[in-house]
């Protein structure tokens, strides 16, 4: 057992205890409330260049399933090819787990991929820390090694995270572009079931070259300010009056390029239990989270409206726009890990594309 | 729904606490009543609980202490006419008579509408056939299952799905008369037993060892679902859930089978179309996501008590708003108070509820554990670690044991036996067996416990063995630290280091080892906490809180509910509580039941959900530094805190410890007694049996043998022999380790009276005395209690007042006490003095109309207080207290009464007179009024005799008599035509068995000839079946004899519907 240290930029430190990689490492210290997913929350290509802290603080019970893949070629039980955390840290990660559909314990799944843990810290005193001063840089450090902070913000992390080449799976009548940002392989499935065609492209892709019936901005990392092309592109797409969705990262892009803007919050979302109103009715959807940035939505041009509204700190969690059939949300319908209740917005998208077709 | 048209909701409790059904009820009531009266909606309750919160006088409008049945609350419904009525507040109690007055068109009659889950709803998930075709429709799958209404049915179905089968009865409470059979025999007898309390049964696919997991849900009625909790159980399916060591959130369980299962619930209970709060109950195969759903309450259950608790969001509370029409999303979270109620919590801590079981106190009752509930109450931990909760849990049981290990008076003869078919303390066996070399895999196959736990155990065990290679000299800090935040107490760790528990205390403050303070805030520190509900762990390096609030006063509360401590003690620390807010103390409540309403949030200021052993306390008390502690409110575990407490330095409020010792210490108070000169019983502490034998031998049999320091006569007996002696002793021994035992002579016929009373310096304030309809023998909490006395003479009252009026002077009693006494002719003798609230304080205040405790908490702070002018001459009425037995889910328990406590419950009904007092009191425990034949066995000599004019009396109104054959013979001898029924064991007809089976009796005496029986015999047989085949059983003469005359002066329509505000003392007539 090697000791270690998280530190942080305002120069609180934690002792702890490492597992998993023992490289030193420094990132974004964020932490999540969810209390289930860690395999699905790891490999969230939106985590890009973050230490994460969990709160709930029994971590690795069940283990980690197997590299399987579904037909579409992508993981069954991973939500994109790698660990996206650079680093975890926990109250107790379990040294053993027991599930039929384990293979590894969470330890040996950090450390073949160069992730490193920190277990033994007040999880709940850090991320009270974090509510209260926001996010801070930090560094896990093994033993009295050091390195400097790494600041992700002054990145663009979506270029890091997103595919090089475009990829096309299934095959069905209509066409859907998914411009990657991060995209999670959730959304891929969930679109597939809905019956289309999905053509995943990079995140600079000039995708107006394309055939395709409707365009999904993903979810993904970092500063939305950060990926211009992707703002320019979807500008353009938007002339096409051809439906448009986006989710998390996407609601800031569509947000963006519809002329809005966006802001850093202090401690964002990430969680499992964010409640979301929609906008001009009585329903409260329990969604899934996991944003640090957030559409001002006192910055709507005309045309624009919410569509959903956090209940708990009334933040923006969806626009739309109220003619055309361009409609976004900061949120996760794709579940994964979290509340699967808002997959219908999927459905909608398609069926959105079967009224706007040309 | 047209919420503006609802000024007045009619509110029915759930009755007397009992196996299957307790004090989460009052919770959950207590929760509903404050959100109606926060709408301005006039409330009416029914429940004849009167130790409860919810009918406290500044909760409900009108409080009724009447039976929960269609009969009597369909005639409060005619008298006050509300416009709604909430069912889903009062367990299956209050859901059953809901549909029983829904099918006599009382509802309809007199427009009441079904608030929140509708009626339709409510048989659609009770209805096992409806709710499978309910759950079949969206294609959810229920275990493979059919309903049988006839013995013949049952069969054939048993035949078509393969055995083993499980049994299980619609419309049941705690899974009564549920279980597996393994073959046709079993299930012809299960299901004939079954037929008697219900038209139908299910037989079902059985799914022992599956993993149970629950979820909560709540729904309003635009559609707005969310899950609050979900809960996994240690013990797999084919434990009751009740009966189930449960842990939350689940542990287990991926977000695949979490959401999977959470997506269910949420779509089950759209279709079932509930609003308002439900539970689901799953069973999750362990090798796949195959899954069933296995039952839905529609209802506030003990499982929401326990989920409102471990997650901090009120979901009866919210429930009633829902109720109301209100939506989630307009509710706000009350922890935080900026945030949204349509949320699901996130827990950043680990919770574990243990059941309290208390099998030692029956006689003959199986300790088996399994799919009926028979555990009493439950325990809840909050922690960090598995290890810590689980440990710090069982240690919260107040069972004799320090954790989970270093319990050496627990053995085990058949580990393997023990893990495969569980008994009460099945848990104990793991470490055990770990210890003996079983591997993992191999105790997860034979207890199907899943791996996890017990790899956790395992860790327990690990450092068990670390530390004991150490002496406390060499321990070092980091293996201490290690200890405790794996939930090693200071107790068990001085233990393994040969050291005690105050001087490992020391050493580990020096090495700064101290536990932090944690906040329950739904949002695992999202967002900040409005409230202080607070828990102790080692697995934090910080406190949540400060501790800087001037005046503050800790009260100590009184635990689990088990047989002894129930309701009332929850009672007398949240009047504490209010009393002392009032008063303007800043208040912390230190208490882990999460069935009560002292457990809740907003009642204090400072929540502390955590042990009340020596060690938390003191805790507890030197980060909060109080004014002192309050230790007379919690009943008996603060009680034996009293000298430690003082001992460490503890300032301890009201009664001085001293005192306390006095009277707890036969030894002392003995002394005491024959110093002031007041009888007292002959007795004697006794270290062997020897002197036990020459004591019994001197004074004659029988005589009565305990531990002194026990609540509810733990290990109490009475010997009639010494064969019988010297059994007791060493009964008594195992109970209480700690302490000598007492024998003392057992005096029969003659009364019991009890006095509760408020000193103030030694002076009395208040106090009120109640006669035992019983003879003395049965334990003062099984007796039924008359306030004010009817049968005792004047002089032995002015006696009582009297010897009241010295001990409390002598002891300089300060706060509220209870002395119990044996008065024969005028001549009195004290029994028992406690110095603290008794189990009847709710009584006689609520009966008197006087706030004893808030009398007593005055006191205690040094309040002025003038002494209450007011005696029982003044009251227009009867107040009767009758207790509430469980026998019938203890499958072969004796239900008989004696010194040891049996009963769960009780209830108090008031009445012009004592009989419309004890019918109604009667009724409210299960008895009826229905009785056309009755079977006497009046026992020993002088009973059958007392009895004759009672059976002319029975004659007389034209009741068939049936009697066993000495009875009948000697009725016969007197006159009294009677016809002779057959012994049990007999086997020739007409025999009583077939009699009873066949409900061709509607009422059993049945007077015990010994004190304790324990064995099979003809009259075991004989109230075994009345409990089994649900008819009313009588085991007491008195009891019998006042019964018989109340039946005889009043039927059914004498028993008035007033409401306690109508019940007028004199003194607040004017």
């Amino acid at each position: 057992m090697i000791k270690g240290n998280l530190v942080l930029e305002d120069g609180t430190r934690f002792e702890g205890e490492i597992f998993g990689s023992s490289t030193p490492v420094s990132g974004e210290v964020v932490f999540n409330t969810g209390m289930v997913g860690y395999p699905e929350s790891f490999t969230d290509p939106s985590y890009q260049g973050q230490i994460l802290t969990l709160t709930y603080p029994l971590i690795g019970n069940y283990g980690v399933p197997p590299s399987e893949r579904d037909e579409l070629g992508l993981h069954t039980y991973f939500e994109s090819e790698a660990i996206h955390i650079r680093g975890l840290v926990v109250s107790e990660y379990s040294k053993n787990y027991s599930h039929w559909n384990g293979v590894k314990t969470l330890n040996k799944w950090l450390q073949e991929n160069n992730v490193t843990g920190i277990a033994g810290i007040d999880t709940r005193m850090l991320t009270k820390k974090l509510r209260q001063k926001g996010v801070l840089l930090g560094k896990i450090l093994p033993e009295a090694e050091d390195i400097e902070l790494y600041d992700p913000n002054t990145i663009n992390l979506v270029a890091e995270v997103s595919i090089k080449e475009p990829i096309t799976y299934s095959r069905g009548n209509k066409r859907v572009v998914l411009v990657d940002c991060g995209c999670k392989n959730n959304i891929i499935r969930s679109l597939v079931q809905s019956g289309v065609e999905v053509l995943r492209v990079p995140w600079d892709y000039d995708f107006m070259q394309e055939d395709f019936s409707g365009l999904l901005i993903s979810n993904g990392p970092g500063d939305p300010k950060m990926a211009k092309f992707t703002i320019e592109n979807v500008k353009r797409a938007m002339e096409l009056d051809l439906p448009i969705m986006g989710i998390c990262l996407g609601n800031q892009i569509l947000a963006l390029a519809a002329g809005a803007d966006t802001y850093k919050l202090k401690f964002g979302h990430r969680s499992q239990n964010q409640p979301c109103l929609e906008v001009g009715t009585k329903r409260c959807y329990i969604t899934s989270q996991n944003h640090g940035y957030a559409v001002n939505s006192k910055t709507l041009p005309h045309g624009w409206t919410e569509w959903f509204i956090n209940a708990n700190d009334e933040t923006n969690e969806g626009i739309r726009h109220d003619w055309k059939p361009f409609r976004s949300i900061q949120f996760h319908p794709e579940a994964t890990p979290g509340p699967v209740d808002t997959g219908w917005i999927f459905g909608r998208f398609v069926e959105m594309m079967g009224r706007y077709s040309v | 729904m047209n919420n503006r048209s609802t000024n007045k909701v009619i509110i029915l409790g759930s009755s007397a606490l009992k196996i299957g059904e307790a004090g989460e009820f009052d919770y959950s009531g207590s929760q509903a009543i404050k959100a109606l009266q926060e709408e301005g909606i006039y409330t009416v309750l029914v429940n004849p609980n009167i130790a409860t919160i919810q009918t406290s006088d500044y909760l409900a409008d009108r409080v009724y202490f009447l039976p929960v049945n269609a009969h009597f609350v369909g005639k409060v419904i005619a008298k006050e006419r509300p416009d709604g009525i909430l069912l889903g507040f009062g367990g299956q109690t209050a859901l059953n008579c809901g549909i029983e007055l829904a099918q006599a068109n009382i509802l309809a009659e007199y427009g009441v509408k079904v608030m929140g889950t509708p009626l339709q709803t409510i048989q659609d998930t009770e209805d096992r056939s409806l709710f499978v075709k309910k759950l079949t429709e969206i294609g959810v799958s229920a275990p493979a299952s059919r309903a049988a209404e006839s013995l013949e049915e049952a069969l054939e179905v048993g035949r078509e799905l393969g055995y083993p089968v499980m049994v299980r009865i619609a419309y049941a409470l705690g899974g009564l008369g549920s279980g597996i059979c393994f073959t046709e025999e079993e299930l012809t007898e299960r299901a004939t037993k079954a037929f008697s309390y219900t038209h139908q049964i299910l037989v079902e696919e059985r799914l022992e060892g599956w993993k149970e997991v629950e979820y909560e849900v709540v729904r309003d009625r635009f559609d707005n679902c969310i899950t609050v909790c979900n809960m996994e159980n240690f013990d797999p399916m084919g434990i009751h859930t009740g009966e189930s060591i449960v842990v939350a959130p689940s542990q287990t369980l991926t977000n695949s089978e979490y959401h999977k299962l959470r997506d269910i619930a949420i779509r089950v209970i759209r279709h079932l179309g509930i609003v308002g709060e439900c539970n689901i109950q799953y069973a999750l195969d362990p090798d796949s996501e195959e899954y069933r759903v296995i039952e839905v309450n529609a209802r506030l259950s003990r499982s929401s008590a326990l989920a409102s608790k471990a997650t901090g969001y009120p979901l009866a509370f919210i429930a009633a708003k829902l109720a109301l029409g209100k939506s989630l999303p307009e509710l706000e979270n009350s922890v935080t108070r900026s945030t949204s109620a349509c949320f699901e919590p996130a827990l950043d801590y680990i919770v574990v509820k243990i059941p309290r079981w208390d099998l030692k106190k029956f006689k003959m009752v199986s300790k088996r554990i399994g799919t009926g509930m028979k555990s009493v109450g439950e325990v809840m931990a909050i922690g960090r670690k598995f290890e810590e909760v689980l440990q710090k849990a069982l240690r919260m049981l107040e069972i004799g044991v320090d954790g989970l290990v270093c319990n050496p008076h627990l053995n085990f003869n058949d580990l393997k036996k023990e893990l495969a078919e569980p008994t009460d303390e099945r848990v104990f066996a793991i470490p055990e067996a770990l210890k003996q070399g079983f591997s993992i895999e191999e105790i997860s196959e034979l207890s199907r416990i899943d791996k996890w736990f017990i790899y956790k155990i395992k860790n327990i065990v690990d450092i068990e063995e670390e530390i004991k290679k150490y002496t406390l000299d060499t321990c070092p800090d980091e293996l201490l630290l290690r200890a405790k935040q794996t939930g090693f107490s200071d107790k068990q760790i001085a233990f393994l280091l040969g050291s005690s528990e105050i001087v490992l205390r020391n050493k580990r403050k020096e090495a700064g080892i101290t536990p932090c303070i944690k906040q329950i805030d739904t949002l695992a520190a999202e967002y900040p906490a409005r409230t202080n509900y607070l828990y102790l762990t080692y697995n934090g390096t910080e406190d949540d809180v400060s501790f800087d609030e001037p005046d503050s006063v800790v009260v100590l509360g009184p635990g689990a509910y088990r047989i002894g401590s129930s309701v009332e003690f929850d009672w007398c620390c949240v009047n504490a509580v209010h009393t002392l807010r009032e008063l303007g103390y800043t208040t912390i409540m230190i208490n882990y039941n999460p069935e009560t309403v002292s457990t809740d949030y907003d009642e204090c200021d400072k929540l502390y959900f955590d042990d009340l052993s020596l060690e938390t306390v003191l805790d507890i008390y030197e980060k909060e530094n109080p004014m002192g502690v309050i230790i007379s409110m919690g009943g008996q575990i603060p009680n034996n805190l009293a000298m430690k407490l003082e001992e460490a330095g503890v300032k301890i409020l009201g009664t001085p410890a001293v005192s306390i010792d006095n009277a707890e210490n036969r030894h002392k108070f003995s002394d005491l007694l024959d110093r002031l000169n007041i009888s007292q019983p002959e007795w004697k502490e006794v270290t062997s049996v020897e002197e036990a034998n020459r004591f019994a031998g001197a004074v004659g049999y029988p005589v009565l043998v305990r531990p002194s320091y026990v609540l509810s006569g733990a290990a109490m007996a009475v010997a009639v022999s010494d064969k019988e002696l010297v059994k007791f002793l060493s009964k008594a021994a195992e109970v209480s380790r700690e302490y000598p035992i007492v024998i003392s002579k057992f005096i029969l016929n003659v009364k019991e009276i009890d006095i509760d009373a408020v000193a103030k310096n030694g002076e009395i304030m208040a106090y009120a005395i109640s006669e035992h309809v019983e003879n003395a023998g049965v334990h003062s909490g099984d007796a039924t209690l008359v306030l004010p006395p009817q049968r005792t003479y004047l002089e032995t009252i002015r006696q009582i007042k009297k010897v009241t009026r010295r001990i409390a002077g002598a002891l300089k009693i300060n706060g509220p006490f209870n002395i119990q006494f044996l008065a024969e002719n005028t001549d009195v003798m004290v029994i028992e003095c406690n110095l603290r609230a008794s189990r009847s304080f709710p009584f006689v205040s609520k009966i008197f109309k006087v706030n004893f405790i808030d009398l007593a908490t005055r006191v205690i702070m040094n309040k002025p207080v003038s002494i209450v002018d007011k005696s029982f001459f003044e009251l227009d009425y009867v107040g009767v207290k009758a207790p509430q037995f469980s026998f019938a889910r203890l499958e072969g328990a004796d239900p008989t009464v004696g010194v040891e406590m049996a009963s769960t419950g009780e209830v108090g009904c008031l009445g012009d007179d004592f009989e419309e007092a004890f019918l109604k009191a009667l009724i409210s425990v299960g008895c009826h009024l229905k009785i056309k034949s009755v079977l006497l066995s009046t026992g020993p000599i002088e009973s059958k005799a007392a009895f004759l004019g009672d059976s002319r009396t029975l004659k007389s109104m034209g009741i068939k008599l049936y009697a066993t054959k000495g009875t009948a013979d000697f009725m016969r001898e007197n006159g009294i035509e009677v016809e002779t029924l057959h012994w049990p064991l007999e086997k020739i007809s007409p025999n009583i068995v077939d009699y009873i089976k066949n409900k061709k009796v509607d009422l059993v005496i049945n007077i015990p000839r010994t004190f304790q029986e324990e064995e099979l015999t003809n009259d075991y047989i004989i109230r075994r079946l009345s409990v089994d085949f649900v008819i009313p059983l009588i085991t007491n003469i008195q009891l019998a004899q006042r019964f018989v005359e109340a039946i005889h002066r009043k039927a059914d329509h004498d028993l008035e519907i007033k409401s306690w505000q109508e019940y007028k003392t004199i003194g607040s007539a004017q």
